[in-house]
């Protein structure tokens, strides 16, 4: 069957050229850089060039580097680091839209004797900049706000943000998991004093990740052990994964271009299609301020988990907003708090594409796409048009 | 993704039985579309002999909904209103090859839009959904539901619930509330069966061996275990052979003296109290 990906949100392949350059360092180059010995220092040398090479992306220095193992322990160190190097501030502002791994870290810590302030959405998914100057207090801790957001695209002005959390002195974290590869990102200008990045979600494997902390903020390591990643992040050095990150980074700052370019044309032709030739359908965030690579669109009186499901049979891969297809029994937390009424988001579907997505799997998807929705709807007690059940959403 | 069995799967594909009827004896609408899942049924039942001669489903909902409500349609076509009573949210789940636990739910829903369609059938007014007090509010989930399912489906802890009723999957605060409900269901069918064969008595089908030893691993973690761990000690359930049950007693259960007291007067007991008075318990 063929397998046309549009999931690149959740995870992406890794680049056949970031495996290549990975797979020599499992079996021959295989010492611990911290060993001493003329084997050991050579593995070390290509680990700090891996690391310049993701410093380059987003135009840090390589000390400002920390490896993780992922986007989530890069936001957990970020936040709980700050926290405890700052103990006597008990405020953290974030946003109602973030990632598992930053709400639910900070509602663990709403409970553990931190006040957390959710900054709101409006329907298209945009932040309101003056209740986030009057959320700041004296005792603000933190700020965390995401670059961009997985589940619409939608882009927050990060740099605007940032500008007025540091009038205040206040250390200024943000999830940049989706952001990273698809905007230029430059620390020696930039507001942002930490930065979380994911391997995967940039065509390098699972389980790395990185986090910028800008010299001078002070953070306290989340992982304690040995001196690795200057004393900041303990346990021995995943070489093999942190050239392959290397490796993604540079292919990704070459290939920004595109992403913006040719992966948003696709992205643009699969949505304007489904909004002009497919009924009781819209787009889910701001039309604009949003990564070149993300769709979400509803299709109303349907269900997202069956759409999925049949898009499956044909081999195309996609995610949902939907209720049915996350482990809780609630659907979206994001379309939720955009205001999103329920059916629009039950019906939603993300398609996000990468530089490995072509034209002729978007012209599949617009030729197979109409029946899966038709033959879904004529199961569906409200897919009939004027059927006086069928809740009509704005 | 989750782990769907190949009818599942084939139902969702190829359902068998939707769409609209005209002029149907009986029709019923139940869940709602904000909850994420929602089912009409249409039946045709021939007046004289009280069967149903034709079934029709619509669902907005996921696969597994669809699958189920195409499977109920299937069931209950040809048989009296009486039979068709018969068929619970178990059964559909079987008919399917099983369903993933958190989709249990869909079953439930099944089952419950031919009660209604029965009821609306008979002339019955549809319960109204104030008449039960509303324990969940996120899916408005009464406490009679959540004892109806309890007890049908014999399950004991509050994920169970969610997964078969969607009680407690929102917000989650009803939880504790849930949790109080359970204990009183069983603490009430305990007293009100005879010494015998108290929850088989709740459970009218003889056990099958699966049914056995899931009531077993039931009755030995909430029954038994909370007692032991009190003291420090616990136990685990090493195999079922028959009646005999085997176990290992853990912690300072383990080194205990009185560890034969333990596994025959308290163990034993309790497995002939809540599982069948034939069983016997052995250390190994």
């Amino acid at each position: 069957m063929n397998n046309i990906y549009m999931d690149n949100n959740a995870t992406t392949m890794a680049a056949p050229e970031v495996v290549q350059e990975m797979m020599p360092f499992f079996a021959d180059y295989y010492a611990n850089p911290s060993s001493m010995h003329f084997f050991a220092g050579e593995v070390g040398k290509k680990v700090d060039s891996a690391r310049q090479k993701i410093a380059a992306l987003i135009n840090a220095d390589p000390v400002e580097i920390i490896i993780t193992s992922c986007g989530t322990e890069s936001d957990n160190t970020a936040i709980r680091g700050v926290l405890e190097a700052n103990p006597d501030k008990k405020h953290i502002v974030t946003t109602r839209v973030e990632h598992p791994a930053v709400l639910n870290l900070c509602r663990y810590l709403s409970k553990r004797g931190y006040a957390v302030t959710e900054l709101s959405v409006n329907h298209e998914g945009l932040l309101d900049v003056n209740e986030l100057r009057n959320s700041l207090r004296d005792d603000t801790a933190i700020v965390s706000i995401m670059y961009a957001n997985n589940e619409t695209g939608v882009i927050f002005p990060v740099e605007e943000i940032g500008k007025i959390v540091k009038e205040r002195g206040i250390p200024f974290h943000v999830d940049a998991v989706q952001a990273a590869g698809k905007i230029p990102l430059n620390m020696k200008t930039s507001a942002i004093d930490l930065l979380s990045i994911s391997g995967h979600k940039l065509h390098a494997p699972k389980g790395i990740g990185m986090l910028y902390v800008r010299r001078g903020i002070k953070l306290r390591p989340f992982i304690i052990g040995g001196h690795q990643e200057f004393g900041r992040r303990a346990g021995t050095e995943n070489v093999p994964y942190i050239i392959g990150l290397g490796k993604a980074c540079e292919l990704a700052s070459q290939g920004m271009k595109e992403e913006n370019g040719r992966v948003r044309k696709l992205r643009d032709k699969l949505e304007n299609f489904i909004l002009d030739n497919i009924k009781h359908t819209n787009r889910n965030g701001h039309p604009v301020m949003r990564l070149p690579n993300t769709s979400n669109v509803s299709f109303r009186h349907i269900e997202g988990e069956a759409i999925l499901l049949s898009m499956s049979y044909l081999g195309i891969s996609a995610s949902s907003g939907s209720a049915c297809t996350s482990g809780s029994l609630l659907p979206s937390h994001v379309l939720h708090a955009m205001g999103v009424p329920f059916d629009t988001v039950h019906g939603s579907i993300r398609f996000s594409l990468s530089r490995y997505n072509t034209e002729d799997e978007i012209n599949y998807i617009i030729e197979k796409l109409p029946a899966v929705i038709n033959r879904l709807r004529e199961l569906s007690p409200f897919g009939k048009d004027g059927r006086s059940s069928a809740p009509s959403a704005s | 993704m989750w782990n769907y069995s190949k009818k599942v799967l084939d139902h969702f594909q190829n359902p068998h039985n939707y769409g609209d009827m005209e002029n149907p004896d009986a029709v019923a609408e139940v869940g709602s579309i904000s909850c994420g899942d929602a089912l009409r049924l249409a039946l045709k039942i021939d007046k004289n002999t009280g069967r149903i001669i034709d079934a029709k489903f619509q669902t907005f909902g996921c696969g597994s909904a669809i699958a189920s409500s195409s499977a109920l349609t299937d069931m209950v076509k040809g048989k009296t209103l009486e039979e068709a009573m018969k068929i619970t949210n178990e059964d559909i789940a079987d008919y399917l090859g099983g369903l993933p636990k958190e989709k249990m739910h869909c079953s439930v829903m099944g089952k419950e839009a031919l009660e209604a369609a029965v009821a609306n059938y008979k002339g019955v007014k549809p319960e109204k959904k104030e008449e039960g007090r509303l324990v969940c509010h996120c899916f408005g989930i009464t406490e009679e539901k959540i004892r109806k399912v309890a007890i049908e489906n014999h399950l004991t802890t509050v994920d169970e619930i969610t997964n078969y009723t969607k009680a407690g999957g929102g917000c989650g605060n009803c939880k504790p509330e849930i949790e109080e409900i359970l204990a009183d269901v069983w603490s009430k069918v305990k007293a009100a069966a005879p010494k015998v064969q108290p929850v088989a008595s709740a459970v009218p089908k003889k056990l099958t061996n699966i049914q056995k030893m899931q009531m077993i691993q039931d009755v030995i973690e909430h029954e038994i275990k909370p007692s032991l761990q009190a003291d420090g000690g616990s136990i685990e359930l090493i195999d079922v052979e028959g009646n005999k049950v085997l176990v290992a007693m853990r912690g300072t259960c383990s080194v205990c003296m009185h560890s034969q007291t333990t596994i025959k007067g308290f163990v034993e007991s309790k497995l002939r109290e809540f599982v069948s008075p034939d069983i016997t318990v052995e250390e190994v």
